[in-house]
């Protein structure tokens, strides 16, 4: 799959599969694409060429309904994108209720059900504004989840927070990788990677340059661009 | 006294003036100026060669009680009572206005190529009726309509034609308001709400509307202001409504205090919508001052 903005090419051929319950975590500078093809796999962005799948089916076609198919796929973003005009229970049910046309009163029964599981009981009432970054981004996770998504797609969810927030978050992903949840994941916590994912891509120059479970990616880059990249990370003391 | 740096919103309220200590002198300081502005322009007035011609002609108290309360039999109406009439007009035409601008807004706003034809015409509304002044198209409606001699539409009342003037002229104003409105929203706020799978129109429905209609509250009273006193165009097309009514008092008892009770009465309805909007508005920045210490 490729992606351009006019003459630049962001993404310039990308092939990658992610099997159920399996947790791919991008890695790679800013700039080299995770975000892009986050948004492309979701249909956010539309691809230049190739194609996108989904559990067999293929969601770039013509004939395919986008909105249909971003109901299987939750996203969450780096700068939260709550909606600030409602409460954190309206956030999480207008998915559910507007889209999937679940009852009212059972899409508040599982977003109470979900805030409870992720701490957040006490909040369903609050606006955005009220709430820390750590606890908005969970409750946008929260959001992507009340859909019952097939796939998340997490797009640096973690690096616009305070260092101390970050932890909170990072806990709700491991859950949700415990419990089976497929993700894609873009993020800059090298530590994270290592310890969650079931794989690890490294982006560069909208290419993925190299593709293997964390231990060796880590441990053994087979790529020099890996290896300079992993290397400039370790000097900054986050790896 | 300790004060954290990291206090904004008293740092920002002292950077846009108010609070903190000398308010007591700031209060008698502001009084005193006050007076003393007000102590001259009121001297300028009585001592000018005319004043005394330009109060009895503009403000008799005895005139502006009689075109006040009006008198049928001496021929003519009350000012009291004709201000009803533009209330009336104005409730009507801003319920219109707001109903079609937001319309017009999202036309203009769509992106679809099916809907081009109708993004067309909003453009040519909204260019025609904010480019041509409002009376013009008050003459237009309230003089056109009625000669085209069709049932039901040529045989209106001249306030109803008036309102349908304000709303074709206002409603293009109020459509661009609304579009910066739109505009101001995170397209951020628009990947959050089409990932969960919600179509463009309930997007704009849900989660890009309500936002927009907030932040333009104030600049749609100011326009809302605008139109109260603007249902006074109306009195060209014969409809008795304030400003006609003192017209006809002061044609026919040579006098212009009649018009001085008309733009009192403008006063006490447009100074009230205006207070409300300096609320809004002050409320909406103590809000975002806040929101800058989270």
């Amino acid at each position: 799959m490729t992606k351009s903005f006019g003459d630049h090419e962001v993404l310039r051929g990308i092939d990658l599969v992610v099997a159920p319950s399996e947790v791919i975590c991008l890695i790679g500078a800013s700039g080299s694409g995770k975000s892009t093809l986050l948004r492309c796999v979701n249909l956010l962005e539309p691809v230049t060429s190739g194609s996108v799948w989904l559990g067999g089916q293929e969601i770039t076609a013509p004939a395919i309904d986008p909105d249909l198919v971003r109901r299987h796929i939750g996203i969450v973003f780096q700068s939260y994108n709550l909606f600030p005009h409602m409460t954190v229970l309206k956030n999480i049910t207008l998915g559910p209720v507007k889209a999937l046309r679940v009852p009212h009163a059972q899409a508040e029964g599982d977003a109470l059900a979900l805030l409870a599981r992720f701490g957040l009981a006490d909040r369903a009432g609050d606006y955005p504004d009220r709430l820390s970054g750590g606890q908005q981004q969970r409750v946008a996770m929260i959001r992507a989840l009340a859909m019952s998504p097939r796939l998340m797609l997490l797009d640096e969810v973690t690096s616009a927070l305070d260092p101390e927030l970050v932890a909170e978050v990072l806990d709700v992903i491991r859950e949700l990788a415990q419990a089976g949840m497929t993700m894609l994941i873009a993020t800059h916590e090298m530590t994270f990677a290592r310890d969650v994912a079931s794989r690890v891509a490294f982006l560069a120059d909208g290419e993925i340059v190299e593709e293997a479970p964390p231990s060796e990616l880590f441990e053994n880059p087979r790529d020099e661009r890996t290896r300079r990249f992993l290397r400039r990370i370790t000097d900054a003391g986050r790896l | 006294m300790t004060e954290s740096p990291l206090d904004l919103s008293r740092r920002g309220s002292r950077l846009f003036g108010g609070g903190g200590q000398g308010q007591a002198r700031g209060a008698a300081l502001s009084t005193a100026s006050t007076i003393v502005v007000l102590a001259v322009l009121a001297a300028l007035f009585l001592l000018a060669p005319g004043s005394a011609a330009v109060r009895h002609t503009f403000f008799s108290p005895p005139d502006m009680w009689h075109a006040l309360i009006g008198d049928p039999a001496k021929g003519y109406y009350s000012v009291g009572a004709a201000i009803w009439l533009n209330i009336r007009m104005f409730l009507a035409a801003e319920a219109i206005i707001v109903v079609l601008a937001l319309l017009l807004a999202v036309i203009r706003q769509s992106t679809g190529p099916v809907l081009l034809p109708l993004r067309v015409v909003a453009l040519g509304y909204v260019d025609v009726f904010r480019g041509v002044p409002t009376i013009l198209v008050v003459y237009a409606v309230g003089f056109g309509l009625p000669a085209l001699n069709l049932t039901v539409v040529s045989t209106q009342d001249p306030a109803v034609y008036g309102v349908l003037g304000l709303v074709l002229s206002y409603s293009a104003y109020v459509c661009e308001v609304f579009r910066a409105g739109i505009n101001s929203v995170p397209l951020a706020q628009v990947s959050a709400a089409r990932s969960l799978g919600l179509t463009q129109p309930q997007a704009m429905r849900y989660v890009i509307l309500p936002q927009a209609v907030r932040t333009v509250i104030p600049p749609l009273l100011n326009d809302f202001i605008s139109l109260q006193k603007d249902t006074a165009l109306v009195s060209v097309l014969g409809a008795i409504e304030a400003n006609r009514a003192a017209e006809i008092y002061s044609s026919t008892v040579f006098t212009y205090s009649s018009f001085v009770v008309a733009a009192l009465l403008f006063l006490i309805l447009t100074i009230p919508l205006a207070r409300f909007t300096d609320h809004l508005i002050a409320r909406d920045r103590r809000r975002r001052l806040a929101g800058a210490t989270i």
